[in-house]
């Protein structure tokens, strides 16, 4: 009796120096492998076994659910793991990821070029393991005067494209009126809001539009050239630019768009059909999709005909080989867990679950993983 | 140099000529230690300067110095072109100045004047302080949810009416050069304040009751005697503050919009370096690190020229003292 309550209060403890942890984590980013704040040390003596602490680094639009996945799972699963999770953007986290100076690394967009050659050369010509953990979607967030989030407007893929483009510069532009019969729109000019800070969420945007619309010369990256518009720095930025402008519209991330309810366009898919972005849509475009062996799966244009057309995945990358047991063991009930029974935090934050085909799959793959 | 040695060579002779006291020990000791310390901090930014050479010099060899005059930015085809943020970073800090420069030494001459009170004036220049202390971040958010927004109409009034000026030509949407500039100079105001007060302060007060007693009003001894007298050290502290503003980062990423392109217009989104190294860096691929590595150093070249120059001017108003 004494004893268990003994060990939920220090259950607790651990888990508000946890969290106290990967807050210092993610603000200083100057921690390297197994070094974790002092503050941790003495509660860490809470569980039963040896405290193992883990740290990754890399992307920042997946780091809110990272970091409420391990605060979880250290709290409910096992005390003793305790992970740093800095976000410090996927191309810093990759440079650590080759470096060796983290336990795992993460990404919006798979590894590739000249970062894959590198990672061969410095591990023995073994392919890094990617797996991807969450899904999010891309929204086009607009503001015109007198619409409200319930009204919401559609937009055909040659008008969304239009606009990114430059060719459609107004709201009266007869395009936007014939895919939206019925409703009036005002003779106000369109300001195009894109990310001036190199994201996953331009990652995956550009992604479809490189693939879906013609005459797109920039290219698919985390920050490209874009033939107009304005820059706003991270999802905050872009979305200032479109709430304090009148007939702006931009892309920002589902997740951001819906917690700060700013209206957002359907978008017509591959099919044909105006989608409404929420999570149930945007899970749609990675069912019944061939991943390929490395799971590096991009949808630039998903075929599901219900299916949200922007979405993209996140990637958690682990190394084929790991000195130290214990730390390999954590890491990876850690990762299986977010994937099955931390998808309850995955829905509450707005991203998208792995489907179980996907999950099973990672199961195998991190099975392969050796320890020496 | 030279000092450095006739030093060493001064403390050579005395430990010859004298006994080893703990006292001269513990003097010896303080002069090598400090010795370190000074040359610890030359090597640091030696350093420094060749670690972000070398990450550089790819970029340097690839784009050479057409990088300093070119206007594209384009991570996706490997293309980049710097001038647009060279521009920006000297613009906005310049205007900058011309905001916070007359606005700052007004306030310095208030405060070592005896307009008011000890007690007020103490208030106020703790107040000025802490304008200094607030973090830039907090500052870069509330330019966007409160100063942007309540400066627009502003913006659109000089737009309309002084809109033929190329410089406030386009269409003011709020974050711009213009926007950034103002919010700097809020920022680098407490600099040219605390440093021209003190030094204002410090003059000798002969200088003041001089010119009193020649029959000068008030007005004509602080713009002929004082400020000129003190002229070195608010120089000096423009300089620190022109410093400050060129390589202010955070601000400059929220406020600027980031636009990579070149515009007359202070209305027009643009960027500056290190705006562009802010947001770039944490996606960058590995060229595009290269290309920004090389873009910090020619901040860091801006920089020492501006300081170079600042101690050439500094100097040029000592002699005439």
């Amino acid at each position: 009796m004494l004893f268990s309550k003994l060990v939920s209060r220090r259950a607790s403890l651990v888990s508000i120096s946890l969290a106290t942890a990967v807050t210092i984590a993610a603000c200083g980013g100057g921690t390297t492998d197994g070094e974790v704040p002092s503050a941790t040390e003495p509660a860490a003596g809470g569980g039963s076994g040896e405290a193992v602490a883990l740290t990754g680094a890399g992307a920042s639009f997946p780091a809110p659910l990272y970091q409420r996945w391990f605060d979880a799972y250290n709290r409910e699963v096992d005390s003793n793991a305790q992970v740093s999770y800095q976000s410090v953007g996927s191309g810093a986290g990759l440079e650590q990821y080759i470096a060796g100076t983290v336990d795992f690394g993460a990404s919006d967009a798979p590894i590739q070029g000249d970062r894959l050659e590198s990672f061969k050369a410095a591990y023995d010509d073994a392919d890094p393991i990617q797996v991807p953990m969450a899904g999010g979607a891309v929204v086009l967030a607009y503001n015109l005067p007198d619409f409200t989030v319930e009204e919401e407007i559609s937009l055909a893929r040659e008008t969304y494209c239009g606009i990114i483009l430059g060719d459609i510069t107004n709201w009266n532009d007869p395009a936007i009126a014939a895919d939206n019969e019925g409703v009036e729109f005002p003779d106000l000019p369109i300001t195009w809001a894109h990310r001036s800070d190199g994201s996953g969420t331009t990652f995956i945007f550009v992604n479809h539009v490189n693939e879906v619309c013609d005459g797109w010369e920039g290219g698919v990256g985390t920050s490209v050239d874009w033939p107009v518009g304005v820059g706003g720095q991270g999802n905050e930025g872009v979305a200032a630019q479109i709430q304090q402008n009148e007939g702006t519209i931009g892309y920002v991330e589902y997740a951001y768009a819906k917690l700060n309810e700013i209206p957002r366009a359907s978008l017509e898919n591959a099919s044909g059909n105006f989608v409404y972005p929420d999570a149930e849509a945007a899970s749609l475009a990675f069912e019944g999709v061939e991943v390929p062996e490395d799971f590096g799966l991009l949808v630039p244009d998903p075929s599901n005909a219900d299916a949200y057309p922007i979405a993209g995945l996140t990637w958690i990358l682990v190394y084929p080989e790991y000195e130290n047991e214990a730390t390999w063991e954590t890491l990876k009930s850690i990762l299986l867990w977010g994937l099955t029974d931390g998808q309850d935090i995955t829905t509450e934050l707005d991203y998208v679950p792995m489907p179980d085909s996907i999950v099973e799959r990672v199961r195998e793959v991190l099975d392969g993983v050796q320890v020496n | 140099m030279s000092s450095f040695a006739g030093e060493s060579q001064r403390f050579t002779k005395q430990m010859i000529s004298k006994r080893n006291s703990p006292e001269r020990i513990a003097d010896q000791g303080f002069f090598w230690l400090t010795l370190v310390m000074a040359a610890s901090v030359a090597l640091l930014l030696i350093w420094i300067g060749l670690q972000i050479f070398t990450a550089a010099f790819p970029a340097i060899s690839t784009y050479g110095l057409g990088f300093l005059t070119s206007t594209t930015w384009n991570p996706v085809s490997n293309v980049y072109g710097l001038l647009p943020q060279i521009y920006g970073t000297l613009v906005s800090a310049l205007v900058a100045l011309l905001i916070a420069v007359p606005l700052g030494v007004g306030v310095a001459v208030f405060l070592s004047e005896d307009f008011i009170p000890y007690t007020l004036r103490d208030a106020i220049s703790m107040g000025i302080e802490l304008i200094a202390a607030i973090p830039s971040v907090v500052l870069g958010l509330w330019g966007i949810f409160v100063f942007v927004p309540f400066m627009r109409p502003f913006y659109t009034f000089l737009n309309s009416t002084l809109g033929w000026i190329p410089l406030f030509a386009g269409s003011p949407r709020g974050f711009s050069l213009l926007t950034l500039s103002l919010v700097l100079s809020v920022m680098i105001m407490p600099i040219i304040i605390s440093i021209s007060r003190g030094t204002l302060n410090q003059l000798p007060p002969e200088l003041r009751l001089g010119a009193m007693a020649l029959g000068a009003t008030r007005w004509e001894t602080i713009l002929r005697v004082l400020i000129p007298a003190g002229l070195s050290g608010i120089i000096g502290s423009v300089m620190l503050a022109l410093g400050r503003a060129m390589g202010e980062t955070m601000v400059a990423a929220m406020l600027v919009g980031n636009a990579n392109r070149l515009s007359a217009s202070l209305l027009d989104p643009g960027s500056t370096i290190a705006s562009l190294i802010a947001s770039q860096f944490a996606e960058a691929g590995r060229v595009q690190v290269q290309v920004l590595m090389y873009a910090g150093l020619v901040l860091m070249f801006m920089t020492l020229v501006i300081n170079i120059v600042a101690e050439m001017i500094i100097k040029k108003f000592q002699n005439i003292e």
